[in-house]
């Protein structure tokens, strides 16, 4: 039975909110229990933004993460933060592009993804959400990529769907780094 | 049933009163629950229904009373300041034996407060609110199937009693999102008989909707009359769930978003080999005072655990009649209790009152 508990934070426009939208939906059409829920409060434009997102093959108890299986972190911020909420053994992606600091704790997974500049590379500044999600889902297995790209497909628009193949790419670059690390035998 | 859908628990509180024959609503704007009017504007015209956004809470529920009183199936929605304005239109509606839902999706109080959740709200939506001796049906849901689920229950009980009724949910669950599954549009809640709805007498009987009588014997007939109807309520629509009560020594409390982060207290304690139940409230009124009762005779102890400084653990109380010990543990201002700080509240009521777990 895997339950996964994830914790995903940036800045406001990271694209937070709909990298936690697109693998819960994910979830979902893999069958499985699913909860998101964001931060809401009296948050204001440039200020942090999280969301949690459970995924669970038995129903869902609590939607809210306390103690999360992995955390993402687009930001310092989100760092300093999240980093020790990680249940120990937890999986930290790092957006090293928007970090300069390396992970504190050594009872972790953590996997480095400069998502901003790989984002770059694919011409598109605005899809290093997806690179670090491609992190994450290899990282953990969670849900399929296949199943991210298929909800990309039920939440964009007909006349956007020409962008997937670029989600699609940005998610294996991702997944690419998280390979590398396990390779390195972290 | 549909496939699931993901949606976030405001919109489908929405969708669900649309496909359960809503067709009139008016509001006026607060958050956390700003995705119902927003969802109502969009899709209410789309069957044929009105959305008002009204000048002001008050206005809105005084439409809703005379939306009723035309025999429509109605709906309004707000958030605790907005709900405090509503209740003497709430009260009105009770007087005159109007149906129609209302919805609070909670936040933080008293006055302005904050725009985080809370359940600080139960003394009002349960023991009156508004003025005089009456009773509103409250459903506290857990989740958002169970949401959608009490959206089409509140709307039977009320049309079936001529009474208002409430969704008492909090901001967690109108902000969150879960797959949730509609039953299919049923075409026959728009024909509910409502031979008393002042839509044009005819040749029949005057229709006259109204809640003042003057003369003291009238005035006590009627309260007579809908006390009688607030005893069959509590007879045949109370709802609740019971969670492994089994072998429970320890019994917890709770309801809607609190129950949920209580089921994984439930978890960790039996992981730890604490015989931990919980008794979850799902109408609020009529509260399941009977089950809770008949577990005292059975647990060592009771914990309420609340998103307020202890207002359902009253309730608690009176069921539980002190024959056994009933703790407390809530948070406020729109903190919500993790399952760390629940599982010490429960060691520490096992330790303070010698009870064995």
């Amino acid at each position: 039975m895997s339950k996964h508990d994830i914790i995903m934070a940036g800045f406001g426009g990271q694209g937070v909110m709909s990298m936690g939208t697109l693998l819960t939906y994910a979830g979902m059409i893999e069958g499985k229990n699913v909860s998101w829920i964001p931060s809401y409060g009296p948050e204001m434009r440039g200020g942090t933004a999280n969301c949690s997102v459970v995924i669970s093959d038995s129903p869902i108890a609590s939607p809210l993460v306390t103690k999360p299986t992995a955390v993402i972190a687009m930001n310092l911020p989100s760092l300093d933060k999240f980093e020790s909420w990680l249940e120990p053994g937890g999986v930290l992606i790092i957006n090293s592009s928007m970090v300069n600091r390396k992970a504190q704790r050594d009872d972790i997974i953590v996997v480095e993804v400069p998502a901003n500049e790989v984002a770059q590379e694919l011409g598109s500044s605005r899809i290093a959400n997806m690179v670090a999600l491609g992190a994450y889902v290899t990282a953990t297995g969670a849900v399929k990529a296949e199943s991210v790209l298929d909800s990309l497909k039920e939440a964009l628009p007909a006349h956007r769907h020409n962008l997937i193949p670029l989600n699609k790419e940005a998610l294996e670059r991702g997944g690419a780094f998280a390979q590398q690390d396990r390779s390195s035998g972290r | 049933m549909s496939q699931p859908i993901l949606m976030k628990g405001n919109e489908a509180i929405a969708e669900a009163a649309i496909r359960a024959g809503c067709r009139f609503f008016a509001g006026y704007p607060i958050t956390p629950q700003n995705e119902i009017p927003e969802y109502m504007s969009r899709r209410l015209p789309e069957v044929g229904g009105a959305f008002v956004q009204a000048e002001s809470e008050v206005a809105a529920i005084n439409m809703l009373y005379g939306a009723a009183g035309a025999g429509a199936r109605c709906m309004t929605s707000s958030s605790s300041p907005g709900i405090s304005l509503k209740q003497e239109g709430i009260s009105y509606m009770a007087g005159s034996e109007l149906p129609g839902l209302i919805v609070n999706i909670v936040r933080g109080g008293p006055g302005l407060g904050t725009i985080q959740p809370a359940q600080s709200d139960y003394f009002q939506a349960t023991k009156g609110g508004g003025h005089g001796d009456y009773r509103l049906v409250v459903y506290g849901p857990d989740t958002l199937q169970e949401a959608v689920d009490m959206v089409f229950e509140a709307f039977r009980v009320s049309d079936a009693y001529r009474n208002p009724v409430m969704i008492l949910g909090d901001g967690v669950l109108g902000q969150m999102m879960e797959p949730v599954r509609f039953p299919p549009e049923d075409a026959d809640v728009h024909k509910v008989e409502k031979p008393w709805a002042t839509t044009g007498a005819g040749d029949g009987d005057t229709r006259l909707i109204c809640s003042i009588h003057l003369e003291a014997e009238e005035l006590n007939a009627h309260n007579m009359h809908l006390h009688e109807k607030y005893q069959a309520i509590k007879e045949n629509e109370t709802l609740y769930e019971e969670v492994e009560m089994e072998d429970a020594q320890l019994c917890l409390v709770a309801y809607g978003t609190t129950s949920r982060i209580c089921r994984a207290v439930i978890e960790q304690c039996r992981s730890e080999g604490m015989k931990v139940g919980m008794i979850r409230p799902i109408t609020l009124w009529p509260f399941p005072d009977k089950p809770i009762s008949e577990a005292a005779k059975k647990v060592d102890a009771f914990l309420a655990v609340e998103m307020s400084l202890g207002q359902m653990v009253e309730d608690v109380r009176l069921a539980v009649n002190g024959r056994v010990p009933v703790g407390f543990f809530g948070r406020t201002g729109g903190l919500i209790p993790t399952p760390d700080e629940i599982v010490a509240a429960l060691k520490r009521l096992v330790e303070e009152e010698g009870v064995t777990s």
